[in-house]
């Protein structure tokens, strides 16, 4: 099997006294949807923050495309193709949601008509073709989350992390969101995605891996990880999350 | 604001002033206002567009005046080698104290206090060190002749000021449609969300501190230039950095024009205020501290701001008339 | 080189000057550890300060520790009411435009004062001015003796308020967590406003005590808040034994910077100091946040 995009080597995160990722190690195939899912709190946005270069690893590498990227600057990281979306949205407020866009398509494009111009095409494909000269600030949470998509599309990354972009959306919504992140998958873009409405991921991903307290408890296809004790009995802190997991691996 | 026009217009007119009238008193009055929307432009591309609030820019603006002010009386270089040399030597002072910022990480207050001291500090030197003259300051030779840069009329020095302002005005209407002023604009609005989407956020914001202090500088050696006279308080003082930031923030923060609608505001109303109370220190700046507070509290966008919300407003309402229901998301 | 006795007198006048800056970094960490805005205008408040006591005793004859009675509690409610009624509704709460209001108030009180007094620099004589007490090989100024003893009685009794006072605590609830404190009823414009009223208490203290042996002219609250500033940088934003402690060593490192350097460097050594600290360790010696 080919080498995966991206692969992370028992990395740790210390903060002050506190392990918040504790020897993590998972790797991402190119093409593939790989979802990192587990409770509150462990530590999934970290890990999230040292792939994308915001954080420095405390221990254990992190290697993207064959090369060593661990504790490589955001920036150099996009530039190489590793985008990613925040858990809680962060547009460029005063801009339009096409200048958002265009931001990330200023990598590829000099100019600012090509960079727009690409800005629209994206954002044609994520549903905000129509809102385009909209400002940023006055977009709808679903909007905004589509936003965030779009402008982590736009420097045509490789890899995608998304952090949550379900998270407050309706049930239509989330039917968009989940048809345009297979579109991402098809076009060969790895995606590794933190979520936690199950049953959507249960559908979406080739593969799971759950964290729990800064540890990897498994790792594999939805169904086998939905039926893991290990992971029922993390989850069982959250019996309503447990029912789901469950619910949602029913064929 | 679309193509040139808006641009061209009011340095046009400002351009025919000259013709129209000879009266000292109108033409120093808008040297005074076309140099303070200089240097208030360069701290609009930093402050404005970048979103870094400079409480020093006399640093700049100082350091272009001893600079050309010294090459010429203590080294006999040409003026005009001078002028642009003393802008040169602005633009280094901004990647130095840009980079020294930066790479600390420097943001928001800290940076705007720590700009504040290196002014203070420049100053404090400048008013000792025996090679700007220490308290005395120093005085350029008169020497009334076009190859010196001294002219005998105001109006030349009128124009070259205005065409300064003009280069100003088209290098940030450049900078405002280019990639690199679409990433300034993207640090000021989100420092990470920018870095993640590959803007190299630390080199931005030193390119655009070079540039914004190579703009003030270069009325800084004007300053020294039109007056012939310098010392550290006028060079470095306090009064020139509040003037900076003064000027594009009444006018407009982060658009183009800003600087020069702030800058006639501003002076204007000092002006009337000065006919109104007398001619005491200390009173044009009561005008323009007050006039700060007001715009930021009551109309952040300031003039140029104000102007175009009204536009989208009148727009807005024009669009729904015609199709008679709102837009939504 | 320079004998230990010289040293050791500047050491010691330093720790006197130290304690008025440490009394005024008070004022400023304080409000930068509620408000979290680093308030501009301090300096310029100060001066404002210094000429109502000099007025005080021009016009009325009073005393200035007489007149510290009556002008911190004055100053108090300016305090209050400038960040009330003036800088908290005019920022809408974003931390850029504290900066400039806060410096917008800075330019106003400064260029009244400048015009309408003029920039003429003004001393009070008065009879205990120029008595000293002996230390050592050192000769202290009493007024300068007399503001040491009451600049630590203030951070005592600040620190006595803040800790056993209900608005003492209220204050230090919003200072930690002001959602929290807010959702428990604290009215937090209110403790801001006190804060703020806190503050410049301390400055119209300060005032008084400078006032005997300092010069008054609208500039001079410049050079002592960036003092402040270095201070409140290096002790720590809102830390206010950092303040304190800071103060002294300011005050130390610009008495013997100003022995070796001449008086004008002096404040130099304390830019130059300001600057690296900011540059190298913006949380400070003692402060937790930057």
């Amino acid at each position: 099997m080919a080498e995966p995009l991206l692969r992370i080597e028992q990395v740790c995160k210390r903060f002050g006294g506190l392990l918040a990722v504790d020897h993590a190690s998972l790797a991402v195939e190119t093409g593939r949807i790989t979802a990192l899912i587990g409770p509150n709190g462990a530590g999934k946005t970290t890990l999230f923050a040292m792939i994308a270069g915001f954080s420095r690893p405390s221990e254990g590498r992190i290697f993207y495309a064959g090369a060593d990227i661990t504790g490589s600057a955001p920036h150099l990281l996009a530039r190489r193709g590793i985008a990613r979306t925040f858990q809680i949205a962060q547009p460029f407020a005063g801009l339009s949601v096409e200048d958002n866009i265009a931001i990330g398509s200023y990598l590829s494009h000099r100019s600012r008509t090509d960079a727009r111009a690409a800005a629209g095409r994206i954002a044609r494909e994520v549903g905000l073709g129509d809102q385009l000269k909209r400002r940023a600030a006055d977009l709808t949470l679903s909007a905004l989350k589509r936003l965030e998509l779009a402008r982590a599309l736009a420097i045509e990354p490789r890899l995608i992390l998304l952090d949550e972009v379900l998270a407050g959306l309706n049930p239509t919504e989330i039917e968009r969101m989940i048809g345009v992140i297979r579109m991402i998958r098809e076009r060969g873009v790895a995606i590794l995605i933190i979520e936690h409405l199950m049953q959507a991921i249960m559908g979406l991903s080739d593969n799971i891996v759950v964290l729990s307290s800064g540890q990897k408890i498994a790792e594999g296809a939805p169904i086998a990880v939905a039926h893991d004790p290990a992971v029922i009995e993390a989850y069982l802190g959250d019996p309503a999350l447990a029912e789901k997991l469950h619910g949602g691996a029913a064929p | 604001m679309r193509g040139a026009a808006p641009i061209l217009l009011p340095v046009a007119l400002l351009a025919i002033v000259p013709v129209l009238t000879a009266s000292n008193a109108v033409l120093n009055f808008l040297v005074a206002a076309l140099l303070m929307a200089l240097v208030g432009q360069g701290w609009n591309l930093l402050g404005g567009y970048g979103g870094q609030y400079s409480f020093g820019h006399a640093a700049f603006f100082g350091t272009g005046a001893y600079a050309t002010a010294i090459l010429q009386v203590r080294y006999g270089v040409n003026a005009w080698l001078a002028f642009v040399a003393g802008t040169l030597a602005a633009a280094l002072l901004g990647t130095i104290i840009g980079a020294l910022c930066f790479r600390s990480g420097l943001k928001g207050s800290y940076f705007a206090l720590i700009t504040l001291a290196f002014a203070e500090v420049l100053r404090i030197v400048a008013s000792v060190a025996p090679i700007t003259g220490a308290g005395v300051g120093l005085l350029i030779r008169l020497d009334l002749r076009p190859e010196a840069f001294q002219f005998q009329s105001r109006a030349p020095f009128y124009w070259i000021v205005l065409a300064l302002l003009a280069v100003s005005l088209a290098a940030v209407r450049m900078i405002e449609s280019s990639r690199f002023g679409a990433w300034l604009i993207a640090v000021r609005e989100n420092e990470d969300a920018a870095s993640a989407l590959g803007v190299d956020v630390m080199r931005i914001k030193i390119a655009a501190m070079t540039v914004s202090a190579a703009i003030t500088g270069a009325g800084g050696c004007f300053y020294a230039q039109y007056f012939l006279f310098i010392d550290a308080g006028i060079a470095y003082g306090p009064w020139i950095s509040v003037e900076a930031l003064v000027a594009p923030i009444i006018g407009g923060i982060g658009t183009v024009l800003g600087p020069l609608y702030g800058a006639l505001a501003v002076k204007t109303l000092g002006e009337l205020t000065k006919l109104l109370a007398g001619d005491a220190p200390g009173l044009d700046l009561v005008v323009y501290g007050s006039l700060l507070i007001a715009v930021v509290a009551f109309a952040p966008r300031g003039i140029a701001g104000t102007l175009l919300d009204w536009r989208e407003r009148l727009r807005g309402r024009r669009a729904i008339a015609a199709t008679g229901e709102r837009s939504h998301g | 080189m320079l004998s230990p006795d010289i040293l050791f007198a500047a050491v010691l006048n330093g720790l006197l000057m130290g304690a008025l800056y440490a009394l005024v970094a008070l004022g400023l960490t304080l409000i930068y550890g509620v408000l979290h805005i680093i308030n501009f205008a301090h300096g310029a408040l100060l001066a404002a300060a210094m000429f109502a006591a000099f007025f005080a005793h021009r016009l009325l004859g009073l005393d200035p520790y007489v007149a510290a009675v009556i002008l911190t509690p004055a100053f108090f409610a300016l305090g209050y009411a400038l960040q009330r009624f003036l800088i908290g509704p005019a920022a809408h709460g974003e931390d850029r435009n504290y900066l400039l209001i806060t410096l917008g108030l800075a330019v106003v009180i400064e260029n009244a004062l400048l015009f309408a007094f003029r920039a003429d620099t003004r001393t009070i004589d008065l009879p205990y001015a120029f008595q000293v007490i002996e230390v050592g090989p050192a000769l202290l100024a009493v007024p300068r003796v007399v503001a040491l003893a009451v600049t630590m009685a203030v951070a005592f009794g600040l620190w006595l308020f803040m800790r056993w006072s209900d608005t003492g605590k209220a204050i230090r609830a919003v200072a930690r967590e002001k959602l929290g404190a807010e959702l428990s009823g604290i009215e937090v414009a209110h403790i801001y406003a006190i804060t703020f009223g806190i503050g410049t208490a301390c400055l119209a203290i300060a005032a008084c005590l400078l006032i005997p042996t300092y010069y008054v002219n609208p500039r001079a609250g410049d050079a002592f808040v960036l003092i402040a500033f270095t201070i409140v940088v290096l002790g720590g934003m809102g830390s206010v034994t950092g303040a304190l402690v800071g103060g002294l060593v300011v005050g130390v490192v610009e008495s013997l910077c100003g022995l070796m350097l001449g008086e004008s460097l002096g404040q130099v050594g304390i830019f130059a100091v300001f600057i690296l600290t900011l540059l190298m360790r913006p949380t400070g010696l003692f402060g937790a946040r930057a």
